[in-house]
C-alpha cells in the first residue's frame, strides 16, 4: 500500500531526515543555496523536536573542524554547504576523509565565484572530486530524503567509516516543494541503528587521531585510504538493497532509461536527469535509438554498473555541469573516457558542458545535445568539449 | 589541597600524561610546559592540538606521547575541533548514549596557529562559550617550520621573515596582546603563565579547568633554537621575561584582574634580552625604547590589579 505523501520543500525535508536519523551535532554557517536545510535544522532544536547540539560556528572552515571533532568522539554529525562554503572548508573535506571520521554533508550544488553567482552547477563539487569522500548525486526530493539515511548508515559503517556528501543541486532541487514519502522514526532507527565508533576519544581509552606521519609511512596510510573507499562500494550496494526492502525504493550506482536497445545514450549526474528522460521519450517518439544514462554514485566509481549500462552503444553523450579549465574536457566526460579506454567495442565519448550557474537545459536543448553527440560521433569528432548554447 | 593557593612539588601529581619520548629540542620549554599543563589537568582530558612544533614532535606515527586522547586536524581549528568534541560529547551524555562524566576539554596552539591563522576560530568558540580551555604555548615566532615571525614576535626579534640588516631592526611591529583580545570576548577566565615558575602555572591551570565556560591560557614558551640561547637556559630566560616584566604573571577572573606574582626587585630589560641571539643586533637605545615600553605596560597591568 503506498503511503502517504506529503507535499514539502526537498531542504525541509533534508533536514527532517537528518532529526530522524538523531543527529547529535549539526555545524552550521549559512550560505545560501543550502540555507534552508540548517535553519529548518534550527528551528527542530529549539522547538525540541530533536535533541541535537546545534553550533552556529563562524567559517565552513570551522564548520567541517566542528564535525570532525564530533565524530571523533562518536557523535553523529552533520552539516551543509554550498560553493565558496565548501571552497573554504576544502582543507578540512581532504582531512575528514582521511581521519575516516563518518560526517555526513548536504551539498546543495552551485557555481563558484567569479563572477559572483548564487546559481546552480556542480563546479563546487568537482573542485573536491578527490577529497576522499563517498559522493552521491541525488535526482529529486525524495532520493534527497531517502539518501540522508543512506548517507549516515554507509558513513558509520565499520568497514567504511567514510565521510558522505549527498550532491543536491541548489535551487533546482533544494528549494522546489514536491510530494516526499516519510518513513517513521521505528523504521529510520532499524535501518541506522545508534553509531557506536570504536576508538572514539574518550580518556577512558586514550587513542592519539590525526598524527604526523613521515614518509616511509605516508604512501601506505594513502593507499589504505583508497581501499576503503573503493571497498565502500560494497556496503553501498547492501544499504541501497535494505533500503528497497523497508521501502519499496530502490537506487544503483548507475542507472538507466531506455538504455538497452539505445544506440546513443545521454549520460547526466543529478536532477537533470529527469529532464535528460523527457528528451529521451520524444526522440523515441521520433524513431531515434536513444536511451539515458544516470551515474548516481560519483565516488567510488561504479567502473562495471557503467560498462554493463555502456555495452553495444555507439556513442555515450555526457553533459557535464563543470569545466576542467585546459583540460581535455568536463570532469564526468573524463571519468567515463578513462572507464571506456581500450574496452573492447568501447563507444564514442561525447562531452557537451551545459546548465552552468543554473541556465536553463531544457527538453529542446537535450535534444540537441543529443542529435549533436550523434553527429559528432558519426564525424569522428570526439575531442574536447563544447560548451553548449554560448554566445559569441 | 586544592583550596589552597600553595603548591608543594610533594603533593603534584604523579602521573605523565606528556609521556618522555617525544622528539622535542633540548631544552624545550614548551614540552615542559605541555607536561606541566597536563599534570594539572590530569586523565580525564581531551586535548586537540594545532598543527605546530608540539604536534610534530609528539605524534610521529606509529608513536605517540600521549596519554590522554589527542586529536589534531590542521594549524588552525583546534578550538573548532575540541568544540565539536564538546559538543558531541554533550549531545550524547545528555541523550544518554554516553555515561555522565566530567572531562576537560583542552585546545592547543603555538603563538602562529593563535595569533594569526587561528585567530578567527579562537574568536568564534570563545564567543560561543563552549567548556573549553584554550592554551597557546607562546615561543614568539613559527619555530617549527624555521623560526618565521608571527604576530607575537616582540619589537626587535630577528627572525627569518623578520632579520635583521642595513635597513631593518627586526620585527618591525609590537607583540599582538593575545591575553587582551581573549578578554574582549567577556569569558570568565585568562590567565598568563610561563613553565619557569611551575605552581602558578598548574594553580592556573587548575582554576581554568574549574571553570565553566571558556578559559584562556598564555604561556610563554621559551624555545632555546629559535631564541638563540644555549639549552640549558630555557628556564633562567623564563624567569628573566617574568622578572624583568617582558612578560607578567596575572589573571583576569570574572572581570578583575590580579598579579599574581610581583617581581622585587623589578630587572632591568637587558638581563633579559642580552645573550638572546634574536636580541643581539640591537643598539643601547633600541634597549631603552623596549625598556620604556615594558615598564608602562607594566605600570597599566598593575593599575588594572589595583583595582581590582
Amino acid at each position: 500500500m503506498p503511503k502517504e505523501r506529503r507535499g514539502i520543500e526537498v531542504s525541509l525535508a533534508v533536514a527532517e531526515a537528518v532529526g530522524q536519523a538523531d543527529c547529535d551535532v549539526i555545524a552550521a554557517y549559512p550560505i545560501t543555496p543550502q540555507t534552508h536545510i540548517v535553519e529548518h535544522l534550527a528551528e527542530m532544536v529549539a522547538d525540541g523536536h530533536l535533541d541535537a547540539e546545534f553550533v552556529p560556528v563562524e567559517s565552513e572552515h570551522s564548520a567541517m573542524s566542528v564535525c570532525c571533532g564530533a565524530a571523533a568522539v562518536g557523535a553523529r554529525t552533520f552539516t551543509s554547504t554550498s560553493s565558496q562554503g565548501l571552497a573554504l572548508m576544502a582543507e578540512i573535506f581532504f582531512i575528514a576523509s582521511a581521519m575516516r571520521l563518518p560526517v555526513v554533508m548536504a551539498l546543495a550544488n552551485r557555481s563558484l565565484s567569479a563572477p559572483l553567482s548564487i546559481w546552480n552547477d556542480h563546479t563546487d563539487t568537482m573542485m573536491v572530486r578527490d577529497g576522499g569522500w563517498i559522493h552521491v548525486f541525488v535526482e529529486n526530493g525524495q532520493e534527497a530524503y531517502d539518501h540522508v539515511f543512506w548517507a549516515f548508515r554507509v558513513a558509520e559503517d565499520p568497514a567504511v567509516r567514510l565521510p558522505v556528501a549527498i550532491n543536491i543541486d541548489g535551487f533546482i532541487l533544494t528549494h522546489m516543494i514536491e510530494p516526499i514519502e516519510f518513513e517513521d522514526d521505528e523504521l529510520i532507527k532499524r535501518y541506522i541503528p545508534e553509531y557506536k565508533l570504536e576508538n572514539a576519544l574518550h580518556p577512558e581509552k586514550p587513542v592519539s587521531m590525526g598524527c604526523f606521519g613521515m614518509p616511509e609511512i605516508y604512501t601506505e596510510t594513502q593507499m589504505a585510504r583508497e581501499k576503503a573507499l573503493v571497498g565502500s562500494y560494497v556496503t553501498c550496494l547492501k544499504a541501497w538493497e535494505e533500503w528497497a526492502a523497508l521501502t519499496g525504493r530502490r537506487y544503483h550506482p548507475v542507472e538507466t532509461y531506455r538504455a538497452e536497445d539505445a544506440e546513443y545514450c545521454i549520460v547526466t549526474m543529478g536532477s537533470l536527469g529527469e529532464t535528460a528522460m523527457v528528451a529521451v521519450d520524444e526522440l523515441r517518439e521520433q524513431g531515434e535509438k536513444v536511451g539515458a544514462i544516470k551515474i548516481r554514485l560519483w565516488r567510488p566509481f561504479p567502473f562495471e554498473d557503467l560498462y554493463r549500462a555502456a555495452e553495444g552503444k555507439a556513442a555515450l553523450i555526457v553533459l557535464d555541469r563543470a569545466i576542467s579549465f585546459g583540460g581535455p574536457g568536463g570532469p564526468v566526460a573524463l571519468e567515463v573516457r578513462s572507464a571506456m579506454y581500450r574496452r573492447p567495442q568501447a563507444p564514442a565519448v561525447v562531452n557537451y558542458v551545459a546548465g552552468l550557474a543554473s541556465r536553463d537545459v531544457r527538453v529542446e536543448d537535450f535534444k540537441a545535445i543529443i542529435l549533436g553527440g550523434k553527429a559528432k560521433a558519426a564525424a569522428g569528432d570526439t575531442a574536447g568539449f563544447t560548451l553548449y548554447g554560448v554566445r559569441e | 589541597m586544592d583550596k589552597f593557593s600553595v603548591y608543594s612539588a610533594r603533593l603534584v601529581e604523579k602521573g605523565e600524561y606528556f609521556a618522555p619520548g617525544h622528539r622535542a629540542c633540548q631544552g624545550c620549554a614548551e614540552a615542559l610546559a605541555v607536561r606541566l599543563v597536563m599534570k594539572a589537568l590530569g586523565r580525564d582530558t581531551i586535548v586537540a592540538m594545532a598543527t605546530g612544533c608540539m604536534e610534530i614532535v609528539s605524534s610521529p606515527l606509529p608513536t605517540t606521547a600521549w596519554e590522554v586522547p589527542w586529536i589534531h586536524v590542521a594549524f588552525e581549528n583546534a578550538s573548532a575541533v575540541i568544540t565539536g568534541c564538546e559538543s558531541g560529547m554533550k549531545a550524547m551524555m545528555r541523550k544518554g548514549k554516553l555515561l555522565p562524566k566530567k572531562i576537560n576539554f583542552v585546545a592547543m596552539g603555538g603563538d602562529g596557529a593563535t595569533a594569526d591563522i587561528g585567530m578567527g576560530q579562537l574568536s568564534g568558540a570563545l564567543e560561543r562559550g563552549h567548556d573549553f580551555i584554550y592554551v597557546c604555548y607562546d615561543n614568539e615566532a613559527y619555530m617549527n617550520t624555521g623560526i618565521q615571525r608571527s604576530s607575537a614576535t616582540p619589537w626587535g626579534a630577528s627572525t627569518t621573515t623578520s632579520p635583521a640588516g642595513k635597513l631593518s631592526k627586526g620585527q618591525r611591529t609590537q607583540k599582538k596582546d593575545l591575553p587582551k583580545i581573549a578578554i574582549a570576548h567577556n569569558i570568565p577566565y585568562v590567565a598568563t603563565a610561563c613553565p619557569s615558575f611551575p605552581f602558578d602555572l598548574m594553580e592556573k591551570v587548575k582554576k581554568a579547568a574549574a571553570i565553566e565556560g571558556p578559559a584562556y591560557l598564555h604561556i610563554l614558551s621559551v624555545c632555546p633554537t629559535g631564541w638563540r640561547i644555549p639549552s640549558e637556559e630555557a628556564i633562567r630566560y623564563g624567569r628573566l621575561a617574568v622578572n624583568t616584566c617582558v612578560f607578567p604573571l596575572y589573571e583576569y577572573e570574572y572581570g578583575k584582574y590580579r598579579l599574581t606574582y610581583r617581581p622585587d626587585p623589578v630587572l632591568p630589560v637587558r638581563e633579559y634580552i642580552e645573550g638572546q641571539g634574536r636580541f643581539r643586533h640591537l643598539t643601547p637605545e633600541d634597549i631603552e625604547a623596549i625598556q620604556e615600553r615594558t615598564t608602562a605596560e607594566y605600570e597599566k597591568l598593575v593599575k588594572l590589579s589595583e583595582e581590582g
